[in-house]
């Protein structure tokens, strides 16, 4: 009988009179990679911070591993990677010490630590900073410090809390390329993002968040068939027809959604819709087709963006 | 069966592998102050107060240098404990977040609270010691009774570093820190009975002084080189540090608690 890594039914986080989590349920099957989408607030780092052993649950059941997180915390954690939303290395430390310290607060001897963190800082490809002082190293590779860091007790499941948030995209892509490797090796992984790019790249299966509760979930793919159109045109126009360009092209395509910079027309087929605009004689400055993303479906289920 | 090591134990090897790298400085501004409170207070102070018979009958019919130098253990480790209990404490719940890297994994706020205490304890040790060492060369100071100071020192720092320790867990920023050193930590350094008998104080003073940790730790040590050891005076001693140290660390503990964990 294989049940799921984690479970949670009725989740709720209340801080006073605040309900950050307000009653989700979800579960996290072994191997796989799950995330939470959200923008800033929707309550997925308290989420995440639940299911970390670091916050209580205020109602609910959260289980991990068969064992219960309001109850058994520190054996949990023993089981558990962690990267925060915010660095907590020693920045004054090496790289090795870094990882040395961290792993003697699982008990790991330290030449047991040395060998693993050897072969961890070979896999990302930090090998030849070893012995660089953390204050040194540039953010994109802090955060694979990090990683490493999480990885050094050989974790059941990783938890990354807004892993690329503040790095330059080149310095993401190396980390989503490291994140995808661990994937494929069988690391479970709970990611939390703001970024749908970084949904649709690292997630098997994702749950959207908004105001502390869970609108929609499922598969990258399959959000974006449910709840939006397979193709997106994005119009704009100058800051004269700013005022009526939506009711210009009014019944053209599935949808329409005027943006403060640009108005999204969702259709099967972008360029009809397109050839539709220009029929009404409706000039816009720019255009572009584009297939749907999960930032549309987040903008269908709760009329806002992402990232504001 | 692997051995565990306890985790206050491993938390306390976080501070060593971050102290490693300062602590030739640490020590040697350990040793640096209270050298030169002895110079300057003990030959100073010291030459006029060894004139009178009646000064020296209130010190106890020592020296004046001999009288200071037990205090000067203690008030080392006092010193140290005290700031180590302050800005580190904020550091590690928002500049660093270090508390909160330990917090995510087995170990807990027990675990932070008590490595702080072992390695508070372990600084006091090495800072009263190596004072302990430098006074060991002045003929005036030098005693046996220095060595079991510096378990009294070691243990008066803890009896200041868990209470400080508990009041920096409860604080957002580090506006309270400043004035805490200036309007306690230093005036108990003046007042505490370092450098006179409190017997010379107002009588409030006194109550104010008996009731903090640091006359207690200065004068058991001098007990020990006075010769005084083993009343029930020095017993009320070891219990009224024990209590600051037991209460302090209680409340370090479930605020730490409350400040991880929410």
């Amino acid at each position: 009988m294989s049940q799921p890594l984690v479970s949670a039914r009725g989740l709720v986080k209340r801080y006073g009179d605040f309900v950050a989590v307000d009653d989700i349920d979800f579960d996290v099957e072994r191997g796989e990679a799950f995330g939470f989408l959200g923008p800033n607030g929707a309550g997925k780092s308290t989420t995440m911070r639940m299911i970390g052993c670091v916050s209580p649950p205020s109602a609910g059941t959260l289980q991990l591993f068969g064992m219960e997180a309001a109850t058994q915390g520190r054996q949990i954690r023993a089981r558990l990677g962690v990267v925060p939303q915010l660095d907590t290395l020693d920045t004054e430390l090496s790289v090795m010490e870094n990882l040395v310290v961290y792993g003697r607060y699982f008990d790991i001897p330290r030449a047991e630590c040395r060998r693993r963190a050897k072969e961890l800082l070979e896999f990302v490809q930090l090998s030849d900073r070893a012995d660089s002082v953390v204050d040194n190293l540039s953010g994109g590779m802090k955060r694979r410090l990090s990683i490493t860091r999480s990885l050094i007790n050989e974790p059941d499941l990783l938890l990354l809390d807004e892993p690329t948030t503040g790095l330059d995209p080149q310095a993401r892509h190396v980390l989503w390329d490291r994140l995808y490797r661990l994937k494929h090796d069988g690391v479970t992984l709970i990611i939390t993002t703001h970024y749908m790019d970084e949904a649709e790249q690292l997630c098997d299966r994702l749950v959207v968040m908004d105001g502390g509760r869970i609108v929609a979930s499922g598969s990258p793919r399959s959000l974006i068939e449910e709840h939006s159109s397979r193709e997106v045109l994005e119009l704009r126009f100058t800051l004269d027809g700013e005022v009526d360009r939506g009711s210009d092209i009014t019944g053209i395509g599935e949808r329409i959604e005027v943006l403060p910079d640009r108005t999204l027309v969702y259709a099967d087929d972008g360029e009809a819709a397109l050839a539709a605009v220009h029929a009404r004689g409706v000039q816009p400055i720019s255009s572009l087709v584009r297939r749907s993303s999960l930032e549309d479906v987040f903008l269908h289920l709760t009329g806002r963006t992402l990232v504001d | 069966m692997a051995m565990t090591t306890p985790g206050p134990v491993r938390v306390a090897f976080w501070h060593a592998a971050v102290f490693k790298r300062l602590w030739v400085t640490n020590v040697l501004a350990s040793i640096i102050q209270p050298l030169l409170y002895l110079l300057g207070l003990g030959v100073g102070v010291g030459s006029l107060v060894n004139r009178t018979s009646r000064a020296t009958d209130v010190l106890g019919g020592v020296s004046y240098v001999a009288y200071i130098s037990p205090a000067l253990m203690v008030t080392t480790a006092m010193a140290l404990a005290s700031t180590e209990s302050l800005w580190p404490i904020m550091s590690g719940f928002i500049w660093k977040r270090s508390y909160h890297g330990i917090a995510a994994t087995p170990l807990g706020a027990g675990d932070i609270v008590g490595g702080h205490a072992l390695w508070m304890a372990a600084r006091c040790v090495v800072a009263a010691g190596a004072v302990a060492f430098v006074l060991a060369f002045f003929p005036e100071a030098r005693d046996w009774g220095l060595i079991p100071g510096v378990p009294v020192a070691a243990l008066t720092g803890i009896a200041f570093a868990m209470p400080l320790m508990a009041f920096s867990i409860l604080r957002k920023n580090d506006v309270g820190f400043a004035a805490m050193n200036r309007f306690v930590i230093i005036p108990l350094f003046l007042f505490g009975g370092a450098f006179y008998p409190i017997s010379q104080l107002p009588t409030w003073t006194q109550v104010i002084v008996k009731f903090l940790p640091l006359w207690h730790g200065v004068e058991l040590a001098r007990a020990f080189t006075v010769g005084d050891i083993g009343g029930s005076a020095s017993l009320g001693h070891v219990v009224v540090l024990l209590c600051w140290t037991i209460g302090g660390s209680v409340l370090s503990y479930r605020f730490m608690r409350r400040r991880l964990y929410v």
